[in-house]
């Protein structure tokens, strides 16, 4: 089930849902103007889709299979496979220890072990491997892949996790450790199963960010679905090849979708109750938190402190020089931050129907359409982009790398981020408010947009904040797409370390990460910060 | 929602700042290019400052490039086109959406460095090189033929990027070369020998750290890095298989102007400066470190001269980047 509660990664920890009580079965019809929005917005997050169809039925069956059953591919599968099985598993171990930690234990510094768990978000993937092939340039294949992986996405997991944490009624933990439950088993028996929403729903982004990463393996040598489809591209531009490699993904992407939809069950999780639950206690961890400590401590320094040196050790070579390069720095600096901020506010305009409907009318057809909408974050930004392009060059060729088609790609490929951020702070909101301003004689508009929006206002400011978290360090559907002289941080990063420059990079590197930090802010903000301790 | 009113004008003062701006404009000619950028960049600043005409640059890779002016077609906003190797001119001469380069440009550069066809025209040459890693392979080891590669016994000790375009060119010399049944024969060995990295960069940095003995790139990777910081190359030396072998391969970069093109004679300006004296003179002394092959301009005095290396003669005209790809994909390189 795609469905609405409190999946998002990144939601407030909720306070109005905790003084009404969640009306999970009961519908409201679809305005038709919403369904019709939200169908357009489907029908255009098909084009992928319908683009990687096409080329499969051109290019024929017999050629078709010849491509997809070779050793070649089986290779790659496994590979992709390895890299999901092993990554997602320990991102949410470590989120969910760290989340216990620092959320649930008097651990020293746990506000600081907090933040910097969420750090590492604002780092991009490729710059994280980047700083270990710096650092270690024999670093090569799964176990270094699966490494870096969980190292740059754990926040992913870890953020809404602490949210579900902090906004859990510790009674629940109190009944059970009444019952002669040691704290072990509380935490594994009352609490862990609530935070299954949470966890399933930063799995999903992690696995979905794995499918589609490119950067961080190439620069490890780790071959993925994705790294050959870029490879095929670049040699064979849209041949049969890449386009049946793109086809193999999305059959992963839509598996992920299922496996998360098992995960995350259809249990009831809301309270009927208002109430207001107390602060959580912290267990004491007595003389060994030294060596709890340990945990966050080497998190901390591997994911944050080893790229920042790295960083700072080929700022420090190049001086001044690498910054002779500041023009074209400054103008990458405001191309991104000018397609970050419109790509975000498109993206979650594009994604606010189908987040509507999953908060107020949810039910076969919303979860047919929100699927439509989410499997194409799963696509790498190739497939997207070989997609555009044929269209745009075959269709509406005055689009053809402009502002316009790169906003497009943008849109497309962070949609299922912004869906999930949307979805949960729209179902937060009580209907019943709206409802209350309809019948104080507001039009169901201005109703709409002045309660409901306003409410979910901090939830659709972390949507955008993740979609242009995504778009500052986007890199492959960036370089094919962009309209002439248009380079963004990541291009310009990605064009130096191919030119052997380290020390030009870093500047470019040390700028998205700058730009992302804010970013990361409000996420975590807005995660924890409802509560406000 | 005054907040909402004002983000609105916000974003539509944005766009229409930056988004229409960033295009190209009327003045000037566009390039497309898939050589160095900073290379790219010299000739088209002084290209502008000998002749006020403006230049836009378009970067990417070879393939992708020379795929998107064939999608573009009659409309494709570029005027000139440049890239690393020959395979990709050659497919969009193919295509037939080149106007023939000037004759007085074309004198300018050696027959052997053009094709017959004179629809387009080289403008520089990077020769093919064994990097070995000294601490680890004696010189008396060294494979005597770039064929020697692909046999059992160099297997897991070499290295290259045979993703890219400057790995393809050297394939599509050994399949000029030696025919398609050679070719696909090295192809295995290669999936099965040789490591496979991002670039020639990488390739080369796998040799000096160890990982590998040797890796098969081209010259001016090395000659980039021993100018630069120099701790990617510090125990390696270049191996030249001379002999007119495969191996010794002389990919010729080239230069194109676009049938399409709305700035013919601006375009056409622009390939005669880039193969002139002054062009020619930037590869020369800049720090790109490739051949300069025409107007009697002398290479980079780091590099050792051409005449030299007994390359093979290849006509680069009849590089086939489609077969290449073909081969590469069915040995499973890709």
């Amino acid at each position: 089930m795609l469905l609405q509660r409190d999946t998002a990664p990144f939601s407030p920890a909720g306070s109005p849902d905790a003084t009404f009580p969640r009306r999970r079965h009961r519908r409201f019809p679809a305005h038709p103007a919403l369904l019709a929005a939200a169908l357009a917005a489907a029908a255009v997050a098909l084009i992928p889709a319908g683009f990687v169809l096409v080329v499969l039925v051109q290019t024929g069956w017999e050629i078709a299979s010849a491509l997809i059953f070779r050793p070649r591919v089986a290779e790659l599968l496994r590979n992709t496979f390895l890299l999901e099985a092993l990554a997602v598993p320990l991102a949410i171990a470590l989120a969910v220890t760290l989340a216990w930690l620092t959320e649930r234990t008097d651990l020293p510094l746990a506000r600081l072990w907090s933040w910097l768990a969420v750090v590492p978000l604002a780092i991009p993937a490729f710059v994280h491997s980047y700083a270990w092939d710096g650092l270690f340039p024999t670093l090569r294949g799964l176990a270094p892949a699966v490494a870096i992986s969980v190292l740059a996405y754990f926040p992913f997991v870890y953020l809404p996790v602490v949210a579900q944490l902090r906004r859990l009624d510790p009674a629940i933990e109190d009944v059970a450790a009444s019952l002669g439950n040691p704290p072990v088993r509380v935490f594994l028996r009352a609490v862990l199963p609530q935070l299954r929403l949470a966890i399933a729903g930063g799995a999903l982004l992690v696995a979905l960010h794995l499918l589609a990463e490119y950067g961080l393996y190439v620069l490890i040598r780790f071959e993925t679905l994705t790294t050959a489809i870029v490879d095929q591209f670049q040699a064979v531009y849209d041949g049969p090849a890449a386009n049946l490699l793109g086809i193999l993904l999305v059959a992963c992407a839509v598996g992920v979708l299922a496996l998360e939809s098992l995960l995350r069950g259809d249990r009831r999780y809301a309270r009927i109750g208002p109430g207001a639950a107390r602060v959580a206690p912290r267990m004491a961890l007595g003389r060994a938190w030294p060596l709890w400590m340990l945990l966050p401590a080497a998190v901390a320094s591997l994911s944050v402190a080893l790229p920042a040196t790295t960083l700072l050790r080929w700022l420090w070579r190049g001086g001044a020089d690498a910054w002779a390069w500041g023009g074209g720095l400054g103008a990458a600096l405001g191309q991104t931050a000018f397609y970050a901020a419109v790509g975000a506010a498109l993206t979650c305009l594009a994604a606010l129907p189908v987040a509507w409907l999953s908060a107020r009318a949810p039910g076969r057809l919303q979860r047919l359409i929100e699927a439509c909408h989410i499997y194409v974050g799963s696509l790498p930004g190739v497939v997207v982009a070989l997609a555009l392009v044929a269209i745009t060059v075959r269709v509406a060729l005055p689009l053809y790398q402009t502002v316009v088609t790169l906003l497009a790609a943008y849109v497309l490929l962070y949609l299922a981020r912004a869906i999930i951020a949307l979805r949960a702070s729209l179902a937060q909101v009580p209907v019943e408010l709206e409802h209350a301003a309809i019948a104080l004689g507001r039009p169901p508009l201005v109703a709409a947009v002045g309660t409901t929006l306003r409410l979910a206002a901090p939830g659709i400011a972390a949507g955008m904040a993740l979609v242009a978290m995504g778009i500052t360090t986007e890199l492959t559907a960036t370089l094919m797409l962009s309209p002439i002289g248009t380079r963004t941080l990541a291009t310009e990063f990605w064009a130096l370390t191919g030119e052997f420059d380290h020390v030009g990079a870093a500047p470019y590197a040390l700028a998205m990460i700058l730009l992302s930090l804010p970013l990361c802010v409000i996420l975590y903000r807005q995660a924890v910060g409802a509560i406000g301790r | 929602m005054p907040l909402l009113r004002q983000s609105v004008v916000g974003f539509v003062l944005a766009v229409w700042a930056f988004g229409p701006a960033s295009a190209q404009g009327d003045e000037g000619i566009v390039v497309y290019t898939s050589q160095h950028a900073a290379l790219t960049q010299a000739w088209a600043a002084a290209f502008t400052e000998e002749t006020g005409i403006p230049v836009t640059i378009r970067k990417g890779t070879d393939t992708v490039m020379a795929n998107q002016i064939i999608q573009e077609g009659e409309n494709s906003p570029a005027d000139v086109f440049l890239t690393e190797n020959s395979p990709a001119m050659v497919l969009v001469e193919r295509a037939g959406l080149f106007a023939p380069v000037a004759a007085s440009t074309l004198e300018r550069v050696p027959e052997e460095f053009r094709p017959a066809s004179g629809m387009w025209t080289g403008i520089a040459a990077r020769t093919t090189v064994f990097a070995y890693n000294t601490e680890l392979l004696d010189e008396a080891d060294l494979p005597g033929s770039m064929l020697d590669l692909a046999g059992h016994d160099w297997e897991g000790r070499w290295g290259a990027a045979p993703a890219g375009a400057d790995f393809q060119a050297i394939v599509s010399a050994l399949l000029q070369l030696r025919g398609s049944e050679e070719t696909a024969d090295w192809l295995a060995g290669l999936k099965r020998n040789a490591l496979a990295y991002r670039g020639n960069f990488e390739a080369m940095r796998g040799a000096n750290v160890g990982e590998v003995e040797g890796a098969l790139i081209y010259h001016y990777y090395y000659f980039g890095d021993r100018d630069g910081t120099g701790e990617s190359s510090d125990k390696l030396a270049l191996h030249h298989f001379g002999d007119e072998d495969p191996g010794a391969f002389v990919s010729v970069s080239g230069a194109g102007v676009l049938a399409s093109s709305s700035h013919p004679d601006a375009a056409q300006a622009f390939l005669a400066f880039v193969t002139g004296p002054g062009g020619q003179a930037i590869l020369r002394d800049g720090d790109s470190f490739e051949y300069a092959i025409a107007s009697g301009v002398e290479a980079h005095p780091a590099l050792p001269p051409l005449d030299g290396l007994d390359y093979p003669k290849v006509d680069p005209s009849l590089l086939n980047a489609s077969e290449v790809v073909a081969l590469m994909t069915a040995s499973g390189v890709f």
